[in-house]
């Protein structure tokens, strides 16, 4: 189209005009191109009225830009009764001058064609009602009606162009909605006309079940997200779901919250799990997996904390009623409000009306943990892949508000354990698994840690007891048998404990002996220490003895020798000196 | 339609002295409205001679009417009477269907078949 009339286009960025379409604004970088007419197209009951008409009442209430609304299909009387199930009052809107709504009747039945016409009526009424409530925002919804009212097409396209034109002179932002056609954009083609951005709705029916779908085809001058995005209708108006688009940007805390099982939080390195983590159980039926979500729950309310509990296999009465068998009662938080199940069949609605309910309740009930039990049923109400990306967008909305979230999941028999139906293991910070162990003809239950962002947790695999208590988790036994559970681990447990007396019974014994054998020792040590002082005793008495008896022999010689010398007195001397040093 | 079409032929028929109310919407003083009046006059002149009545109503002046009348296209000549309500659009250059627009040319058609 004429550049000359785009001064935006040669120097700073497009300036946009807000929708204040939760998300939508997000995909465009900012909103719809100012000034300039948007076509969104998609096939009848896409909501391409809604659309129109919230991009008006938030102009209108949100960003001060009044409205018009050219109403082609309905009344303005109609418009107002439906747009009232979004929450907007269009009558007081229209009654404070904020949005003007002009209905334009065409009906071919009254109308003859005899010669050359324009639309110039059209244009009055749209400049009048422009001027009425100083528009900067137009919708026109919908304008190929008019090819149904005129057989003349060469006038209608010449008209609709220097419509387009003029609306751009104009300035005002407009919307121009457009059903959707064989191949083509719009069954008139009217996208050849608008050429600055166009949104393309859809809403598909896969299995019975719809989902509505946004994607920006086209907008020129501008980036913008590509991909198919999800949108809901509900009370509060059109919300796109953008998650993918948006950055890894969560907050981390590093403040612990307590499982509710003091084994588990032992296994999670003394502290449970981390506020605002995401948490996936998952296991096989029957392996206690809602037991394990129902202490998570109790221990968060008994903090004074809210949960919001999604349910979609059991009604609360039931839940509190299986949940107090293994004496963890729920009851008393549900009667002081800190705790609200959320019961309903996942294939009440589609996903993304999961999702926007997951996003109200969030809203209305500011919860610190939301709990959904379980995940893998919601794939009956959607595709493997539209439930991985719902889950994607729950765990980053749910993590984006700091919620600490518990996904219990699950698994079929038969297919690898490490492994989600759903695929959203990788999005998970904590993943606790719950096994079966069968062993022995019992069938046990045995829990480990899969992984754990950021946190020592342990390897080792527990039994997991579901007693009238609560929840314990017990050290298996793990040996040269393998690992053993339940009244296997139990016998073991008491073969071990007979060993165990054995092995000290035998030790007892030995110690005895080594008591008695030493005061067997020490007696003979004492009978031969006796022996010896009585040999000492009688060596010493016949030392003394010999020592008399020697003393004896020698004072019998000296008296001898004295008698010799008294016979030879002369010779005597040299013998008395010999005898001397005795 | 076929019932409307009875009705309306059994009043041209019954009442040929009936007034035609005629109002003609057009918007500034462009060519096409021009021509349209000048049609409209002849026909009316032609086929209704005395008991007709001309309202040309310019747009430009009166904004708030396209609302209310529903017009769209310009010029717009609406049959106010006779019953029923009629809209003729483009500039009237094409006499014979603006005669069948009018259902003048309808009740003819009718009695020559």
């Amino acid at each position: 189209m004429d550049r000359a009339s785009h001064p935006q286009l040669k120097g700073a960025a497009l300036e946009k005009a807000p929708t204040g379409i939760a998300g939508l604004d997000e995909i465009t970088g900012g909103g719809l191109p100012r000034g300039r007419p948007t076509l969104i197209c998609g096939s009848a009951g896409c909501g391409k009225t809604l659309f129109g008409m919230e991009f008006l009442v938030r102009g209108a209430t949100e960003f001060g830009e009044p409205g018009v609304f050219i109403a082609f299909e309905e009344t303005a009387h109609e418009l107002g009764q439906n747009v009232r199930s979004l929450g907007f009052d269009l009558e007081k809107l229209i009654a404070k001058n904020k949005i003007a709504v002009d209905y334009v009747h065409i009906e071919r039945s009254e109308i003859a064609e005899t010669g050359d016409f324009d639309l110039e009526g059209l244009f009055v009424r749209l400049n009048m009602a422009i001027d009425a409530v100083g528009a900067k925002r137009v919708v026109l919804d919908t304008i190929e009606t008019l090819f149904g009212g005129f057989s003349n097409t060469l006038i209608l396209r010449s008209e609709l162009k220097r419509l387009f034109r003029w609306l751009k002179d104009k300035g005002v932002t407009a919307i121009i909605t457009g059903e959707r056609g064989d191949g083509r954009l719009t069954r008139q083609g009217i996208e050849e006309y608008v050429s600055d951005c166009v949104i393309l709705l859809d809403h598909r029916v896969t299995e019975q079940l719809s989902t509505r779908r946004l994607r920006v085809v086209k907008y020129r001058g501008t980036t913008h997200g590509t991909n198919e995005y999800p949108f809901l209708i509900d009370e509060n108006g059109i919300s796109v779901l953008p998650v993918t688009s948006l950055a890894l940007n969560h907050p981390a805390s590093a403040e612990r919250i307590p499982s509710g099982v003091s084994g588990l939080d032992a296994m999670l390195g003394g502290d449970g799990f981390y506020r605002g983590s995401s948490i996936l159980i998952s296991g096989t039926a029957g392996t206690g997996k809602t037991s394990l979500a129902a202490h998570f729950a109790h221990a968060t309310c008994a903090r004074g904390e809210r949960c919001l509990y999604l349910a979609f296999e059991e009604s609360p009465a039931q839940l509190a009623r299986n949940m107090r068998s293994i004496g963890v009662d729920i009851e008393p938080w549900l009667k002081k409000g800190l705790l609200r199940i959320e019961a309903s069949r996942p294939s009440l609605h589609g996903l993304e009306m999961h999702l926007a309910r997951v996003h109200k309740q969030v809203a209305e009930f500011d919860p610190k943990v939301v709990i959904v039990d379980p995940i893998s049923n919601l794939v009956t109400a959607g595709s493997e892949l539209d439930t991985q990306a719902m889950l994607l967008r729950l765990i980053d909305f749910l993590k984006g508000h700091g919620i600490t979230a518990m996904f219990v999941n699950l698994t079929s028999g038969g297919g690898s354990w490490e492994k989600t139906d759903i695929g959203v293991s990788s999005l998970i910070d904590t993943w606790i698994l719950l096994r079966d162990i069968e062993l022995g003809g019992e069938r046990n239950r045995g829990l480990y840690v899969l992984k754990s962002r950021g946190m020592k947790h342990s390897n080792q695999i527990r039994e997991f007891l579901i007693t009238s208590k609560g929840i314990q988790l017990e050290e298996v036994y793990i040996g040269p048998e393998g690992v053993l559970t339940g009244s296997m681990r139990a016998a073991q447990e008491a073969r071990e404990k007979a060993a165990d007396i054995e092995r000290r019974q035998h030790a007892e014994r030995k110690q005895r002996e080594l008591t008695m054998r030493r005061a067997a020792l020490e007696a003979q040590i004492k009978a031969l220490q006796a022996e010896f002082a009585a040999a000492e005793d009688e060596a010493k008495v016949s030392l003394a003895e010999s020592a008399a008896r020697e003393q004896t022999i020698e004072s019998e010689r000296e008296r001898a020798a004295e008698r010799r010398a008294s016979t030879a007195r002369t010779t005597a001397p040299r013998q008395t000196t010999k005898g001397k040093p005795k | 339609m076929s019932s409307k079409t009875a009705k309306s032929s059994k009043a041209d028929k019954g009442d040929p002295e009936e007034m035609w109310d005629l109002r003609l919407y057009t918007a500034g003083q462009t060519p096409k409205s021009m021509a349209a009046i000048k049609n409209l006059k002849r026909i009316c002149e032609q086929h209704l001679p005395g008991r007709y009545n001309i309202e040309v109503i310019d747009l430009m002046a009166n904004p708030r009417l396209a609302k209310d009348d529903q017009i769209v296209a310009i010029p717009t000549l609406v049959r106010k009477l006779p019953d029923p309500l009629r809209r003729i659009v483009g500039d009237l250059s094409d006499e014979a269907r603006t005669l069948v627009g009018l259902q003048l040319r309808r009740h003819q058609e009718s009695e020559s078949a």
